[in-house]
């Protein structure tokens, strides 16, 4: 200690340097993600509803439609059963997404964002660490379904293997929509809004479709487009993973490639909408 | 680096509300501000251009010395900010609140859990540490939102009307944080309603209004502005205001202020306590009886009454209670603070 030490010491920032790059945006959406994941474990409310609807589904449907609806000329309501777990798969990671909305949305509201938007942290790490959160808890979702699938009568008849190629195209597609969820929550003014407007879309968007229905009975303009339908390439490619009936026989091209369809579908999706997303976070002012 | 907070000709609009209107700041190494105006005056658009939050249309700031639009993450490495309204995660406990805010701050795993447990028991929150911030009172929260603010030892602090809707205990106890921060050398910026909380925290004052600085200078130097001290008087009788009237005059050049609604006469004066007795006297021997008397010095509410010809408080009657409730809270002795929150730690959150 000199002399000189005597004046007041100005505080020097405990902050290391700022990393940048692809290993920072990983650590930080990790954080964020983790804070995310705490959040739904004390608020098991969310997962628990997040699980009742799907399961409910697959019960209504299978048991309300199972046998008026013709599968590859069977109306053997097994068949259809067998036909519908895909789509209810599939519905069910997309659904998922509204809670993406109105998670976000809730965070814009609260004066959180603006600590986290004061911080070093990377750009993007917010919505990125909710998406994450938010295909985990898809992925424990799906746990507890494909056990009521087995349950009511689902079968895979082509392997593990290719089964888990399926879910994976499902999570990805759950995953991509959920970017579209973070725009709209990012877009509307209060959470309620949210989880209306996260909702709403789903409904065209998994019913216009072949999930539920064969797509041979609709009009052929409607048919065209449920061919099109990101949706429907992934169902479609569950379903011949799985080894499911009622295979759409489409010429159409995401109905004779579903695999690459599904794929494609679900990256561009991320890349458009992760990149609106991110813009769109950082220009509110909310 | 001589200022530690550089702000020039910042201009931000919404729509047709020009909520910055060239409101130049600078702020030496060290001490601290009181940026003070009435609700909507433009305090928080001010605190978020400085803090990154909000690009200005137009203008300039300098922060711990990096260009705020320049180079924003470097400037957010060296600040803290506590904004208007407790910004914490109410179902992460106080300790995954802190811990997050350190690795955010992109400090190791380690680093931040020695700091969250740090800060935990100077804030007196340790008992709570494990419990979901929900579960915290108002005067917990806030603690816990400056110590997330606090994680990184910030040499530039920024807090946004900190002590708006706290009781007068918490209230004491937060300017005691404040004033240790600012011995160990952080400089802050601190936005406020209350015009005693900048006198008796800030160094300098900066009073805005409608996006514009109105005035700046420290306490004295304002209160300066608006003249020395006045003798008032209420008297009893309504019909003897007249002749109350004439005797004060005999004490003041400047002429007698009366309000007849409420019996009020005010005389600019300078001989201060003395100069009272003998105006007592004087009004004794007239016979004049008085419900009141007394020596005023000039407040800040006087500055801004001189300045924008209206109290503070007019300026939105939605804030009312909290200025009540705040507006008296300074007088109140000190007995009540102790380092650095008194009381309230864990047991008052029901
Ligand atoms: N995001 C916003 N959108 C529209 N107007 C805003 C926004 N933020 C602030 N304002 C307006 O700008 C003015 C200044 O607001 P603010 O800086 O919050 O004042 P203070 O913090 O002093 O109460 C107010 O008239 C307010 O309504
Ligand atoms: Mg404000």
């Amino acid at each position: 200690m000199t002399a000189t030490d005597t004046t007041t010491v100005v505080p020097k920032t405990l902050a290391p340097k700022t990393r940048g790059g692809v290993a920072q945006s990983v650590h930080d959406s990790l954080v964020i993600a983790k804070r995310n994941l705490i959040r739904m474990m004390r608020i098991p409310e969310i997962v628990v509803f997040g699980l009742i609807q799907p399961v409910m589904f697959v019960l209504l449907f299978s048991y309300v439609f199972g046998g008026s609806i013709n599968v590859d000329g069977s109306s053997d309501p097994k068949a259809f059963r067998e036909f519908l777990m895909a789509g209810i798969f599939t519905q069910t990671v997309t659904f998922a997404t509204a809670g993406s909305s109105a998670g976000i949305a809730e965070d814009m509201t609260k004066g959180l964002i603006d600590r986290f938007r004061s911080l070093p942290m990377a750009r993007g790490a917010v919505l990125t660490g909710r998406t994450i959160a938010d295909l985990v808890q898809t992925a424990l979702t799906m746990v507890v379904l494909v056990a009521v699938a087995l349950l009511v009568g689902w079968r895979i008849h082509e392997g593990l293997p290719k089964a888990l190629g399926a879910f994976g195209l499902m999570l990805l597609l759950g995953y991509a929509f959920t970017w579209i969820g973070a725009l709209i929550g990012l877009s509307v003014r209060s959470p309620e809004a949210a989880t209306s407007a996260g909702l709403i879309w789903l409904f065209p968007v998994t019913f216009v479709s072949n999930a539920f229905v064969p797509t041979a009975g609709m009009p052929g303009w409607l048919q065209t487009i449920a061919d099109w339908n990101p949706f429907s390439a992934t169902v479609q490619a569950g379903r011949v993973l799985f080894g499911n009936p009622g295979v759409s026989q489409s010429d159409a091209w995401p109905m004779q490639h579903p695999v690459w369809a599904s794929l494609f579908w679900s990256l561009l999706i991320i890349v458009v909408f992760r990149t609106l997303a991110v813009r769109k976070y950082r220009s509110t002012t909310a | 680096m001589q200022e530690a907070i550089i702000a020039e000709g910042l201009v931000k609009t919404f729509g047709d509300v020009r909520a910055l209107d060239g409101v130049d700041l600078s702020v030496p190494t060290g001490t601290v501000l009181g940026l003070l105006g009435p609700n909507g005056a433009g305090k928080t658009t001010t605190v978020r251009v400085l803090t990154t939050l909000l690009r200005p249309d137009a203008g300039r700031a300098v922060v711990a010395g990096i260009d705020v639009l320049k180079h924003p993450n470097q400037v957010r490495r060296s600040i803290g900010l506590s904004g208007q309204f407790a910004a914490v995660d109410e179902y992460l406990t106080g300790r995954e609140n802190l811990q997050m805010v350190g690795e955010l701050y992109q400090m190791s795993a380690r680093d931040s859990k020695a700091r969250a447990l740090e800060l935990l028991e100077w804030f007196n929150l340790s008992d709570a540490a494990d419990r979901p911030a929900k579960t915290y009172s108002g005067g917990m929260r806030r603690r816990l939102d400056l110590a997330a603010a606090l994680v990184v030892r910030p040499p530039v602090m920024f807090m946004d009307e900190p002590t708006t809707g706290l009781d007068p205990r918490n209230r004491l106890a937060l300017w005691e944080v404040i004033q240790k921060l600012v011995e160990d050398g952080t400089t802050l910026l601190l936005t406020t309603q209350y015009l005693e909380e900048a006198d008796h925290l800030a160094h300098d004052i900066v009073v805005v209004d409608h996006g514009k600085v109105i005035a700046r200078g420290t306490a004295d130097q304002l209160k300066a502005q608006v003249g020395g001290e006045r003798v008032e008087v209420v008297v009893q009788d309504r019909d003897l205001i007249g002749t109350a009237s004439e005797v004060l005059r005999g004490y003041s050049r400047d002429g007698v202020a009366v309000d007849k609604h409420t019996r009020r006469l005010t005389i600019p004066v300078q001989g201060g306590a003395k100069l009272l007795a003998e105006v007592i006297r004087d009004l004794d021997a007239r016979g004049i009886e008085i419900d009141d008397i007394g020596l005023r010095r000039p407040t800040l509410d006087d500055v801004f009454i001189s300045l924008t010809g209206h109290h503070a408080e007019d300026a939105d009657e939605d804030e009312q209670d909290t200025h009540a409730s705040g507006g008296k809270s300074g007088s109140g002795g000190k007995t009540a603070a102790a380092v650095p929150a008194a009381g309230d730690s864990g047991k008052d959150a029901a």
